[in-house]
């Protein structure tokens, strides 16, 4: 039989029973748009990821106490405590491929201002943290080298702090207290918003590092070292300059391994999305699995429909259709009810990740190989659960098929 | 594989034919040996009492069966040696069937019912609507074409099925007690049909119960227990249209439906 006609006489078939038609699509309707909606989270999470650590700035590379560990990035250092301000300092005066440099340290605890309070982190960076992760001052200024040096009782708030703090008055000029130190507020940041991980980037105070050293952290070391290199080509270069620098300055043997990591952006971009891709893979797999029962859903429908239809099979092939003739018009059958499940699957994983976008706030990312992807895997469901049925059809024995009751 | 439809040879050659139905262990034999021709052109009653394997010889004919013994030429091709396609296509251009239960598609229009076999030939589609109307006219159904089969009467829908068994033009139409299920006088408009086609050169072989229906048909075989009791030729059959001349008008065929 001609293909043209084929469609049409299992468009029919499927009108016929438009109720059952449509449950039986249902299962890969639902099946498809999970796998989309899956894949849109988790591709949205890792854009986000990707998002989030590049506004750490862009040439950034983080010195970390503590030895390199295989295939991990040890963000809370503190066991290891190796990092000092002299080896900030012999950074900023003597590899000549890096730009900038802020040594960090960190404080958490209670801020109060007033009769208000609000718990957050205090970072304690450099004079020129702010050239490195590319972030400004909206109203006051940002703290100076010799406020740095003279460890001042300075802050300059995240927008959430001054918007806690300071729900009507001007923060800056204001003085707050941290650890029950009283620290001046010179500024505000400009506001960020939340990452990828919805935590919100304007919920910060910074300080400059000594200052957090010194009077509220009461710690001797650093906890990280944040530097730029003067150019993204320059970035490998300036991470050869710091490891041979610090290697010396902390007098390491030829053989033996440092003792501090450094991590570029790229390195943390791949550990990040790394993660972020596992989780995808993961919730697309658990998604397919409903286009899968979506399948048997199929494969069961068409199974009744060959047994009803029995006679209807014999009658076409006593007037001459061949078993491959029956076998096409059943496999087509399934595969329409698959694909045409796969189409409003795919409208309705739109239309669920953009409900997700809205509602909860977290980022989708629909791109054309997902929806390639699901409906091609819509396309093999209905021909791998539409086959069985349909052979069945095409084996049956004209005569025992028309005296079917 | 003889492809070669000698002219001479006849329409259907039969020789030992024998079918045994196997019911797990038991065997049912339905025919027991038969040996038969028929020329182009015949029209042969099939008679025998019930059970005696009519049925099961028309399958056979029609290429919807297979025998467990003996052979079948038809036009001179053995079709015991013919793939389940093969056989299929001879069921598509040279048979048609017409069955006691009609066997109709329900919920398809008359028209869509006669265009069933040319859907597995090679005919377009506008070819395929012309071919179909014209063998509804031919069966007097020229203004019935859309109606579903639930909306004729028996009588009109047996005549659907044999437009259908006639579409494809075939050399052979069978039907196997085609008037089992209509009154009297559609049963003779029914063979009328028949008697046409046989007119225009179609073989016509046709399985009945009633003496009367038979005496339509120029050759008379009579089953028993899977063989073949007698064979004799009509010498004056019966003519349907002279008959329904005769036949009263209140017995009309809107009422039998
Ligand atoms: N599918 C089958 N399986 C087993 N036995 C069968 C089958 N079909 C027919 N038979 C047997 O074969 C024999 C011949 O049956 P068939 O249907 O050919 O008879 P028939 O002459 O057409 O009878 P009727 O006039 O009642 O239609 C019967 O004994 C029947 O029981
Ligand atoms: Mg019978």
């Amino acid at each position: 039989m001609k293909m043209a006609n084929t469609l049409r006489s299992a468009a029919r078939a499927l009108r016929r029973n438009k109720m059952r038609s449509f449950l039986t699509m249902l299962g890969i309707i639902i099946g498809v748009a999970a796998v989309i909606a899956m894949l849109a989270l988790g591709q949205g999470a890792e854009y986000s990821v990707k998002q989030q650590i590049s506004a750490l700035g862009t040439n950034v590379l983080i010195i970390f106490p503590g030895s390199q560990q295989q295939g991990t990035v040890r963000f809370g250092a503190g066991s290891v405590t190796t990092l000092t301000e002299d080896d900030a300092r012999a950074i900023t005066e003597e590899c000549p491929a890096v730009a900038y440099v802020s040594p960090g340290s960190r404080a958490g605890g209670q801020v109060v201002a007033g009769n208000l309070n609000w718990g957050t982190i205090v970072e304690g960076t450099g004079a020129d943290y702010l050239f490195i992760r590319q972030w400004a001052v909206e109203y006051g200024e940002f703290y100076t080298e010799p406020d740095v040096k003279a460890a001042a009782k300075v802050c300059v708030l995240g927008g959430t702090v001054a918007d806690a703090l300071f729900p009507d008055a001007t923060p800056v000029g204001q003085t707050i207290r941290i650890r029950n130190v009283p620290v001046k507020v010179i500024g505000v940041l400009a506001r960020k918003g939340q990452n990828a991980m919805g935590m919100d980037q304007d919920d910060v105070i910074l300080a400059p590092y000594t200052t957090v050293l010194r009077r509220m952290s009461h710690f001797p070391y650093l906890r990280q070292i944040l530097v730029s290199a003067v150019s993204t080509e320059a970035i490998p270069e300036a991470q050869r300059q710091v490891t041979e620098l610090l290697r010396q300055r902390h007098k390491i043997t030829p053989w033996a391994e440092d003792d501090f990591t450094i991590r570029n952006q790229a390195d943390i971009v791949a550990t990040a999305t790394e993660t972020t891709k596992i989780l995808t893979v993961l919730l697309a797999g658990i998604a397919s699995v409903s286009l899968f029962v979506g399948g048997i859903g199929i494969m069961n429908i068409m199974l009744v429909s060959v047994t009803e239809r029995t006679r209807e099979i014999g009658i076409r092939m006593a007037v001459g259709a061949r078993g491959t003739d029956i076998l096409a018009q059943f496999l087509v059958e399934a595969l329409a009810l698959s694909l045409i499940g796969g189409l409003l699957g795919i409208g309705l994983g739109l239309a669920g990740s953009s409900l997700i976008t809205n509602l909860a706030q977290w980022p989708t990312i629909i791109t054309p190989l997902s929806v390639a992807l699901s409906f091609g895997f819509a396309f093999v469901v209905g021909i791998f659960f539409g086959f069985y049925p349909a052979r069945k059809a095409a084996n049956l024995n004209p005569i025992e098929a028309l005296r079917y009751e | 594989m003889d492809p070669i439809p000698a002219a001479d040879s006849p329409l259907i050659r039969i020789e030992g034919l024998v079918k045994t139905y196997s019911l797990g262990e038991v065997e049912v034999p339905a025919l027991r040996g038969l040996s038969l021709e028929v020329q182009r052109g015949e029209f042969v009653a099939i008679m025998g009492a019930s059970g005696s394997g009519k049925s099961t010889f028309m399958n056979l004919l029609g290429c919807l069966d297979v025998p467990s013994r003996g052979s079948y030429h038809l036009e001179g091709v053995d079709v015991g040696r013919l793939s389940r396609d093969q056989l299929a296509r001879i069921r598509n251009r040279r048979i048609g069937f017409v069955f006691q239960g009609f066997n109709l598609l329900s919920r398809t229009s008359a028209l869509e019912n006669v265009e069933l076999p040319l859907l597995y030939d090679t005919v377009s589609n506008a070819e395929r609507h012309r071919r179909a109307a014209a063998a509804l006219e031919r069966v007097g159904l020229g203004d019935r074409m859309r109606h579903y089969p639930n909306q004729l009467s028996g009588g009109q829908q047996q005549r659907v099925a044999i437009a259908r068994a006639l579409v494809n033009d075939p050399s052979i139409v069978l039907a196997d007690e085609p008037t089992g299920n209509l009154d009297s006088r559609t049963s003779v408009e029914i063979l009328g049909l028949f008697q046409q086609l046989n007119a225009q050169g179609i073989t016509v072989i046709l399985v009945t119960h009633e003496p009367d229906i038979a005496q339509f048909a120029g050759r008379h075989i009579v089953f028993r227990d899977g063989r073949i009791r007698s064979d004799r030729a009509n010498p004056s059959p019966r003519r349907a249209a002279e008959v329904l001349a005769d036949m009263p008008e209140s017995e009309d065929e809107e009422e039998a439906a």
